[in-house]
C-alpha cells in the first residue's frame, strides 16, 4: 500500500543527507513605490508542507515568484536545496515544480499534449499516464484544455507541477475559486504528495486549507511576516479556549460598550463585524452567563448566540483588524 | 529528456495549434488561392476591353454613330442626356464623348488624358473616323506576344507567393507568441529547464512544415490552373522561398518581442508590413514609384524576396544569380532573430 502511493504520488523522497528545502533571508522586493515584500525570512523543511496565508497584495505571489526564480529579489538571499539561483538555475529548475498563480494553458491543445510538452523539458520524470493518474485525469487524457472545467483545469496544472518528481513543489494558490468539491480533491493530491515524502510550499486565504495542509505556516501581510508557527500554536497565541459571538435585536446597536464587555470576567478582546460582537474569550461558561446577566439587566434581548474554537481566521483578524478575504 | 524531444514537442503543439485554428488555415491556404483566382480571372483576357464611347447629340451625330460602331475596339453606349455622359465620364464608366462639331468639321473629344484608358479611346477613335472616311491611317506590321511568363497573372503570382510568405511568417509568429506571453504560459515555461533557444527555434521550425505545405499548394494551383511557368529548378524555388520563410519569421518574432498583448501586437505588425505591401512590387512594379526611391525599396525585404521568386520562376535564373537579394533576406532576418531575442520580454 505506502509502495503504490509512492508510485502515484510523482514525487521525490527527501534526500537524507540534506539542510532545509528552503532558506530565504531578508528578502525585499519593491515596484516603484510598492514594498510588496518587505524583509521576509523563512526556512522550509525536508518533507513538510509550509502555508503561506495572507489577504490579497500582502506579497505572497511576489515571494514564490522569488524562490521559483520567476523574479529578482532586490535584497536578502534564497536558497533552495542548497543551491542558489545565481549558480545553479537549471539545476534547481529541474528538482522544483511550480503551479503559477495566473497561466493558462492553450485552449486548443489536449490534456495529454500539456503534459507531454512539458514533460519533455525536464531530464527525468513521471509519465504522463502516471501523472494523469495523480490528478485524477485519465479519463479527460484527449480533451481540449478549453473544454475542462475549473478544477480541472487547476488539477492539470498541479499535474504539470509534478511531471519531474520535484522535490520542491510550490503551489500558489491552487483552490481560489474553486467549488468546495473541488477543493477537497485538489487536497486529497497535496497530501498524497506529502505522504510521499515531499516539500510543498502553499499559498492561500483559506484558513481551513491552511489548517488542514500546512505543518508550519507563516501569515503575511504587507509584505511582512506577521505570526509563523504550526498552526496550533499560532492559534495559542491569542490565549483563548473560545470565541463568542452574538448580537443584539435591531435598533440595540452598541447599547453595550467596551467596557461593559471586558468587565466580564474572562474577556480577552473584542472586536465588532456588523451587527455582531466577537469576544475572544478563556472561559466561555462564565462568560456567556455573565453575557447573559449584563443583557437581562439593561433589558435588551439576545438575537444571536454562537461560540466556536478559535481559528487561525480569529487570529488573522485579532493580528491585523481585518478579515482575510475580500467579501 | 533530450533537446531533441523538447524542440519536437515545441515543434508539434506549434503545428497542432495552427492547424486548430480554422481562421489561420484559411488565411495561409486558402485565401491566396481565392486572390489568385479572382485577379486571374480578371486579367484573363487575351486583348483589352472596348473602349465605351457616346456620342453628343448634335447634327451628324448618327453619322459619328455609325462609323465608331463600325470599330471592333469601340462600343458606342446610347445615353438619354448630355448631363449623364459627363457624368458616366467622370466616373470612368465611359472612355471619352464625341461631339460633332457644327458645320462638319472635325469632332470634339472629350478624354480623361490622365487615364491610359482615356488614351486607347482617343487612338481608336482617330483610326475609325479614318476608316469611316475611306482613307484608313497606315498600320505597322504587328506581331502578337503571347508568350507564357508575360501575362499579368504571371507577374502577380510570384508577388503573392513573396506576400503570403510575409503575411504567414508573421501573423503566426506574432500570434502565437503574443498569445503565449498573455496567457502567462511564457512564465511558466520559464519555471522550467526548457531552453530558450528550443523556444525559439520551434517556431522557425513550425514555419519549414508549412512552409512546404503552403508552397506545394499555393505553386501547384498557380502552375496547373493558372498555367504560371516555373522555368527555375525547384532547389532555388524551394532555397529562396524558405529563406523568405525564415526571414519574415524571424521579423515576426522581433516586431512582437515586446508587445504585452494581442491587440498591440496586431497592430504592431500591420505597421510593420504594410509599407512592403504597398511598395515592394506584389501587384505593380515598384519601378512605378519616383526613382530616388527605388534603392530604398530595393532593401525592403519583402521586394528582395518577390525580385528573387520573379527571376527564378518567370526567368529561370540560378540561385547564385540571387545573391544581393538572398543577402538582404539573410541579414534582416538574422539581425531581426538576434536583436528579439536579446530584448524579448518573457513576462
Ligand atoms: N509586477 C508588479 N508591478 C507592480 N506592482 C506589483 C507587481 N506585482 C505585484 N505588485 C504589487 O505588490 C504587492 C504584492 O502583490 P502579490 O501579488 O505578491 O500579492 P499576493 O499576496 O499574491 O496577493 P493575492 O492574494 O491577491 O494573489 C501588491 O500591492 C501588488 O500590487
Ligand atoms: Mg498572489
Amino acid at each position: 500500500m505506502g509502495q503504490a502511493v509512492d508510485n502515484l504520488s510523482g514525487v521525490a523522497p527527501p534526500l537524507l543527507d540534506a539542510g532545509p528545502a528552503v532558506r530565504v533571508r531578508g528578502l525585499v522586493k519593491r515596484f516603484g513605490e510598492v514594498t510588496a515584500v518587505a524583509g521576509v525570512d523563512f526556512e522550509v523543511h525536508r518533507g513538510t508542507c509550509l502555508g503561506l496565508l495572507g489577504p490579497n497584495g500582502a506579497g505572497k505571489t511576489t515571494t514564490v515568484e522569488m524562490l521559483e526564480g520567476l523574479t529578482e529579489p532586490d535584497e536578502g538571499e534564497v536558497e533552495i536545496l542548497g543551491l542558489t539561483w545565481r549558480r545553479d538555475a537549471r539545476e534547481i529548475r529541474e528538482r522544483i515544480g511550480a503551479q503559477l498563480q495566473e497561466s493558462k494553458f492553450p485552449d486548443k491543445l489536449r490534456v495529454r499534449e500539456v503534459l507531454r510538452l512539458f514533460r519533455s523539458f525536464f531530464r527525468d520524470g513521471a509519465d504522463i499516464d502516471e501523472a494523469l493518474e495523480t490528478v485524477g485525469l485519465a479519463e479527460k487524457r484527449d480533451a481540449y484544455v478549453k473544454t475542462l472545467s475549473g478544477g480541472q483545469k487547476q488539477r492539470l496544472s498541479i499535474g504539470v507541477a509534478l511531471l519531474n518528481n520535484p522535490e520542491i513543489v510550490f503551489l500558489d494558490e491552487p483552490t481560489t475559486g474553486l467549488d468546495p468539491q473541488a477543493r477537497r480533491r485538489v487536497w486529497e493530491i497535496v497530501e498524497r504528495v506529502k505522504a510521499a515524502g515531499g516539500t510543498v510550499l502553499l499559498t492561500t486565504h483559506y484558513m481551513e486549507e491552511a489548517e488542514r495542509l500546512a505543518d508550519d505556516l507563516i501569515i503575511m501581510d504587507h509584505g511582512r511576516v506577521i505570526a509563523r508557527g504550526t498552526p496550533a500554536a499560532i492559534i495559542a497565541t491569542l490565549n483563548a479556549e473560545s470565541v463568542v459571538q452574538f448580537s443584539l435585536g435591531a435598533g440595540a446597536g452598541r447599547a453595550l460598550t467596551e467596557e461593559d464587555l471586558l468587565a466580564l470576567d474572562g474577556v480577552n478582546a473584542i472586536r465588532r463585524e456588523g451587527a455582531s460582537v466577537v469576544l475572544t474569550v478563556r472561559h466561555a461558561h462564565e462568560v456567556i452567563s455573565g453575557l447573559f446577566a449584563l443583557i437581562e439587566a439593561r433589558g435588551l434581548a439576545l438575537e444571536d448566540l454562537r461560540t466556536h474554537r478559535p481559528t487561525l481566521e480569529d487570529v488573522f483578524v485579532s493580528l491585523t483588524g481585518k478579515s482575510l478575504r475580500d467579501e | 529528456m533530450s533537446r531533441l524531444a523538447e524542440l519536437r514537442e515545441l515543434t508539434r503543439v506549434r503545428v497542432y495549434a495552427f492547424l486548430r485554428e480554422p481562421e489561420a488555415v484559411f488565411w495561409v491556404f486558402v485565401f491566396p488561392l481565392v486572390l489568385a483566382v479572382v485577379l486571374g480571372l480578371a486579367f484573363r483576357s487575351a486583348r483589352p476591353a472596348p473602349s465605351l464611347v457616346a456620342v453628343a447629340p448634335g447634327e451628324g451625330s448618327a453619322a459619328l454613330v455609325e462609323a465608331l460602331g463600325a470599330s471592333d475596339g469601340l462600343e458606342v453606349e446610347p445615353f438619354q442626356t448630355e448631363d449623364a455622359m459627363r457624368v458616366a465620364l467622370r466616373r470612368g464608366a465611359i472612355d471619352a464623348i464625341v461631339e460633332p462639331a457644327p458645320g462638319g468639321g472635325e469632332p470634339i473629344l472629350h478624354i480623361d488624358t490622365t487615364r491610359t484608358e482615356g488614351e486607347t479611346a482617343r487612338l481608336r477613335i482617330v483610326e475609325a473616323l479614318a476608316a469611316a472616311r475611306g482613307a484608313p491611317l497606315p498600320e505597322p506590321v504587328v506581331r502578337e506576344q503571347t508568350e507564357k511568363g508575360s501575362r499579368y497573372i504571371d507577374f502577380l503570382f510570384p508577388g503573392l507567393i513573396g506576400m503570403n510568405l510575409m503575411g504567414t511568417g508573421m501573423w503566426g509568429i506574432g500570434f502565437a507568441l503574443a498569445d503565449t506571453r498573455q496567457k502567462k504560459l511564457l512564465r511558466r515555461m520559464l519555471v522550467t529547464p526548457m531552453r530558450r533557444g528550443s523556444f525559439f527555434l520551434s517556431f522557425m521550425l513550425s514555419r519549414l512544415v508549412f512552409l512546404t505545405l503552403e508552397l506545394a499548394i499555393v505553386a501547384g494551383f498557380g502552375a496547373w490552373v493558372l498555367g504560371v511557368p516555373f522555368r527555375g529548378t525547384l532547389v532555388a524555388f524551394a532555397l529562396v522561398s524558405t529563406l523568405g520563410a525564415l526571414t519574415f519569421a524571424g521579423l515576426g518574432v522581433l516586431t512582437v518581442s515586446r508587445a504585452r498583448t494581442i491587440e498591440g501586437a496586431s497592430g504592431l505588425m500591420n505597421f510593420v508590413m504594410m509599407p512592403m505591401w504597398l511598395a515592394s512590387g506584389v501587384f505593380f512594379s515598384y519601378e512605378r514609384f519616383p526613382d530616388v526611391t527605388i534603392p530604398f525599396i530595393k532593401l525592403l525585404p519583402l521586394t528582395a524576396l518577390n525580385d528573387a521568386l520573379r527571376n527564378v520562376m518567370l526567368d529561370g535564373a540560378s540561385v547564385v544569380g540571387q545573391g544581393r537579394e538572398l543577402l538582404i533576406l539573410a541579414v534582416w532576418g538574422a539581425v531581426s532573430f538576434l536583436v528579439a531575442v536579446r530584448i524579448f520580454r518573457w513576462e
